[in-house]
């Protein structure tokens, strides 16, 4: 099924969302499972005696990204909204590394979409946090997703 | 922390606390204290947009305000001089987060030995019409 060019702007979409670019982060891959990235800095820090990542950050990247995954499952432009989100969280994220998100939509059903996400910096066997999350497509425009015609 | 150590004693400064936490700097979240609780204050900004079409704010900042009002009501009651640590947290969506000021407070479920149980809850100009809410678990650091 050819996505018309959807994907391509669904991922400068992303990037050029105001809070990922104030973080520095970037949308690295949009489609089955869809990646984020944010790379270590000063102001995304939580703890300053120790430098760990505040976990917001990590919320964010995990909800930006799974947001991502149900937009490359719709294959085509449609509002979305976050319902729920729950996070993990495995262990403090290691000063000085990106932090990435990988998340998969794992089905969409006429009105909602559910996603599953980690976190990690570098190893997936690793994480730092996983992710869960059920999101309301806003309906009233044309919708592919996974329905049966 | 210095102002944690400090707050063990004399009471947690959370404006303080807050402006010297970089991430909630960037964010420009604020506290007032007022009978036991503390309320967050977040004016809006263009770099908390995670819909610039709406504009909305973004899922995730809203989720990083919500934990922080968790973990700095935690600070105040309990007064430990660490800060603790998310174990697990569940944010509901319940409206869109508007281009205005956000606010957030949160109170303490269950406190445990080690793990605590906080609700966070969030709204924008009626405080009556909640954007978001927060249940979470939270380690304290020892």
């Amino acid at each position: 099924m050819s996505d018309g060019g959807w994907i391509e702007t669904a991922k400068l979409h992303m990037n050029l969302t105001p809070y990922l670019a104030g973080i520095d982060g970037e949308m690295l891959e949009v489609g089955l499972i869809s990646r984020a990235r944010v790379p270590y800095g000063p102001k995304i820090i939580g703890d300053p005696d120790t430098g760990v990542v505040h976990g917001g950050v990590i919320t964010a990247l995990l909800d930006h990204t799974s947001g991502m995954a149900v937009m490359a499952k719709l294959r085509e432009p449609m509002p979305i909204a976050t319902l729920d989100l729950r996070i993990d969280y495995m262990k403090p994220a290691t000063p000085g590394e990106a932090i990435i998100a990988e998340c998969e939509c794992l089905k969409v059903t006429r009105e909602i979409a559910f996603v599953r996400g980690i976190a990690h910096q570098g190893d997936r066997n690793d994480p730092i946090a996983l992710s869960s999350a059920a999101f309301a497509l806003v309906r009233g425009m044309p919708f592919v997703g996974d329905r049966k015609p | 922390m210095e102002i944690l150590v400090r707050g063990a004693e004399k009471g947690l400064d959370a404006a303080a606390l807050l402006s010297a936490i970089p991430y909630c700097a960037h964010l420009g979240i604020t506290a007032s204290v007022e009978k036991g609780a503390v309320t967050l204050a977040m004016p809006f900004a263009q770099h908390l947009v995670g819909n610039p079409v709406l504009p909305a704010l973004h899922g995730g900042v809203i989720g990083s305000l919500l934990e922080t009002a968790a973990i700095v009501q935690m600070l105040y009651e309990t007064r430990e001089p660490k800060l603790p640590k998310p174990v697990d947290i569940t944010v509901d969506y319940l409206r869109s987060g508007r281009a205005v000021a956000s606010y957030a407070r949160a109170r303490i479920a269950k406190q445990g030995k080690r793990i605590v149980n906080v609700h966070a809850e969030m709204w924008q100009d009626d405080e009556t019409k909640l954007v978001a809410a927060l249940r979470g678990h939270f380690l304290i650091a020892r």
